[in-house]
């Protein structure tokens, strides 16, 4: 973090066995990416995006290259120092919202700060604070089986925003949303962006989202073809 | 954070209940099998003691080779002087002489024709004798079903059954028809006095009791005892013990070559009961790992059934920031709460059966037919401590062991493969 990346991967390469072969998902990808940043892998179905989120949030391993998030090299860490990482200084946000249906919406956005070992009263103004964020505090006590797919990925973004990462990795947050609802959460979370400098990382191909951007990497057979700073253009101000 | 989690585990029934009946049901049938066999072992060695084996049996060795035809022309000859010498050496036992025989029970009519007739299975015990016990080792006085026990000599009494299929009365003549230790005719008149049932099937059939002495009249045998049986004073088998003694008492009598020198065997020597007894012992060690497999197989199969949806919360909780290490700590701890509880429900279960069929037994007289083993036509399960705990281990070893199986895979994937699992 010394120069202000708060992400730095060097030649990254994924590779999956499949069926004695190797199928490279990933060639040398080496990207740096700053605090503050508002920026999406795009590019089609299978150019190794989610592989590349998975990558940068320790949830994988490469098969060679080196990873460094928040001045950590994700290699060398133990399952302790990675879980510590992510319980930290990462939030995710799932293509598929990924709840966990026996807790409710409260627990659900909790959860993260029990990891925290955070007191119970500092738990729940945050918590609160999280779901009027994504204008869910009053469904706190229903659980997850009980509510929208819309409302599903706003509670998975407040479970993900809770404890104030500094890094958000999301794999296409939208893709179970309408386009209002898209909207609503994309609006959201340049709040954050610009409120708490938080930095986000989409792995996306929606074009809802694209508008948003401020970044651009694409993404192509698993190498970086493209990497363009963008003018961001949301329909509220877009004259639309 | 623990809080957090058994209130996952108590609100998500695939965690909690449905694991939990498995462990129960399981353990409450392998607690239930292992006091059933147990009761079925207990009783066997029992009945076996108190009817035909003695927990020491005295026979010549060449009775001892064709002890089941009883052959009475090789009984121990002198068999008091024999016995009084018994009680001099061991004085923490009591002997008794038994002779078994075979022949023909004859009921004739008033003019001496055959009314009704059938092949006997005969037994003699020391039924007179003033202080004889065989009356209640033998079970008699339960064990009767019409008229009353011999009280003077020249009485038997016989199996109803046998009696109520030749359709004769208490109080007829009933002659015995056989041969004598030394192979001529010999015939002997009774008088039928009562009628018993055993509730063991082989002893139900045919079977007449007689006294001793009468019997040694009848087949010739004066002073001669085909078997002379051991029983501990307090009628508990010491199977150590018994092997120690008949060890010794054969040791003492090696350089004897004769068809008559007695022989001692213990209860485990006779009718296979020893292997049969082996077979029972290995029963805990047989059922614990069928069942840890069984169990093993089913929590597997029930982890791997849940387990898609599983490693998908797994892969969130590590993802939002729990550790490998803890999420498996977490799994094996409600493995242990799981196993606990089945465990627990599981004894009070399979307990509560035993001691039913303790107490009321289950009769199994249909499938005894024919059969020739000592053993009651009402099975019984003995409740034991053993039994009590015996689900302990299998209960909780077996839920644990399935739980590090299915858990493995935390660390064996890569924590992006477990959400694969979850959106598939
Ligand atoms: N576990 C795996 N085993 C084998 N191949 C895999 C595995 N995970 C990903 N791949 C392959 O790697 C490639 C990149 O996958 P990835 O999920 O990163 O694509 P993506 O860009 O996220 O696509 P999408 O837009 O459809 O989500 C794909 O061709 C995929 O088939
Ligand atoms: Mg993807």
């Amino acid at each position: 973090m010394q120069n202000g990346n708060l992400i730095e991967t060097f030649d990254l390469v994924k590779q999956f066995p499949i069926g004695g072969r190797k199928f490279t998902a990933l060639r040398d990808v080496n990207m740096k990416v700053r605090r503050g940043e508002f920026l999406g892998l795009v590019g089609p179905s299978g150019s190794g995006k989610t592989t590349l989120l998975n990558i940068i949030g320790a949830l994988d391993k490469p098969t060679s290259g080196r990873t460094v998030v928040i001045g950590m090299d994700t290699g060398k860490l133990s399952h302790k120092e990675s879980a510590m990482l992510r319980s930290e200084y990462l939030g995710f946000i799932f293509q598929t919202y990924n709840l966990l249906p026996v807790y409710t919406v409260y627990e659900n956005v909790e959860f993260p700060l029990l990891l925290l070992g955070m007191e119970e009263k500092k738990r729940r103004e945050m918590v609160i604070s999280a779901l009027k964020w994504v204008g869910l505090d009053d469904r706190a006590r229903s659980r997850p089986s009980t509510l929208s797919g819309g409302e599903s990925q706003r509670v998975a973004i407040a479970r993900a925003m809770v404890k104030r990462p500094k890094l958000v990795l999301a794999d296409e947050p939208t893709a179970n949303l309408d386009a209002e609802n898209s909207f609503n959460v994309l609006d959201m979370m340049v709040r954050l962006n610009e409120e708490l400098e938080t930095t986000f990382v989409f792995a996306t191909h929606d074009d809802k989202v694209i508008r948003y951007l401020r970044r651009k990497i694409t993404l192509n057979d698993g190498r970086i073809v493209e990497d363009i700073e963008t003018v961001p253009s949301p329909p509220g101000q877009g004259g639309e | 954070m623990i809080r957090h989690l058994m209130k996952g585990l108590l609100r998500d029934r695939h965690r909690s209940l449905f694991p939990v009946m498995i462990v129960a049901a399981g353990v409450s049938v392998s607690i239930l099998m292992y006091c059933f066999m147990d009761g079925m072992v207990d009783d066997m060695v029992r009945s076996s003691a108190r009817l035909d084996t003695g927990h020491l049996k005295i026979v010549t060795r060449g009775y001892n080779e064709l002890m089941t035809q009883a052959p009475n022309d090789l009984s121990v000859r002198d068999s008091d002087a024999m016995m009084e010498r018994l009680r001099r050496d061991y004085p923490d036992m009591e002997w008794t002489g038994r002779i078994k025989f075979g022949g023909l029970l004859d009921f004739p009519d008033e003019n001496g024709e055959t009314k009704a007739q059938g092949p006997t299975i005969g037994f003699a015990a020391d039924l007179l004798g003033e202080d004889s016990k065989e009356i209640g080792r033998l079970n008699l006085e339960s064990a009767l079903v019409r008229g009353r026990l011999p009280s003077s000599p020249g009485e038997i009494i016989v199996s109803e059954d046998f009696i109520a299929r030749l359709g004769v009365e208490i109080g007829e003549t009933a002659t015995l028809i056989g041969s004598t230790a030394y192979g001529s005719m010999a015939v002997y008149n009774f008088v039928l006095v009562g009628t018993v049932r055993f509730g063991i099937a082989p002893l139900d059939r045919n079977t007449m009791i007689a006294d001793i002495s009468d019997v040694r009249y009848a087949l010739d045998m004066e002073g001669a005892t085909s078997e002379i049986l051991g029983y501990y004073s307090n009628m508990l088998f010491d199977a150590g013990d018994a092997a120690e003694k008949a060890d010794a008492f054969n040791a003492a009598r090696e350089g004897q070559e004769s068809d008559l020198t007695p022989l001692m065997l213990t209860l485990r020597d006779q009718n296979g009961l020893g292997i049969m007894l082996d077979l029972m012992m290995m029963r805990s060690t047989i059922i614990i790992t069928i069942f840890i497999m069984v169990m093993s197989i089913v929590l597997w199969n029930t982890g791997l059934m849940s387990g898609i949806r599983r490693y998908g919360e797994f892969g969130v909780r590590l993802a939002i920031g729990e550790s490998k290490p803890h999420v498996y700590v977490t799994l094996i701890a409600e493995a242990v709460l799981v196993g606990l509880a089945g465990t627990a429900i599981g004894t009070a279960i399979g307990l509560s059966f035993s001691y039913f069929l303790q107490e009321v037994g289950w009769d199994v007289t249909g499938m005894l037919q024919g059969s020739s083993v000592m053993m009651s036509n009402v099975m019984r399960a003995r409740v034991s401590f053993t039994g009590g705990i015996i689900g302990l281990i299998p209960g909780l070893a077996a839920t644990i062991l399935g739980a590090s199986f299915s858990g493995a895979n935390i660390f064996r994937r890569q924590t992006s493969q477990l959400f694969k699992e979850l959106e598939v």
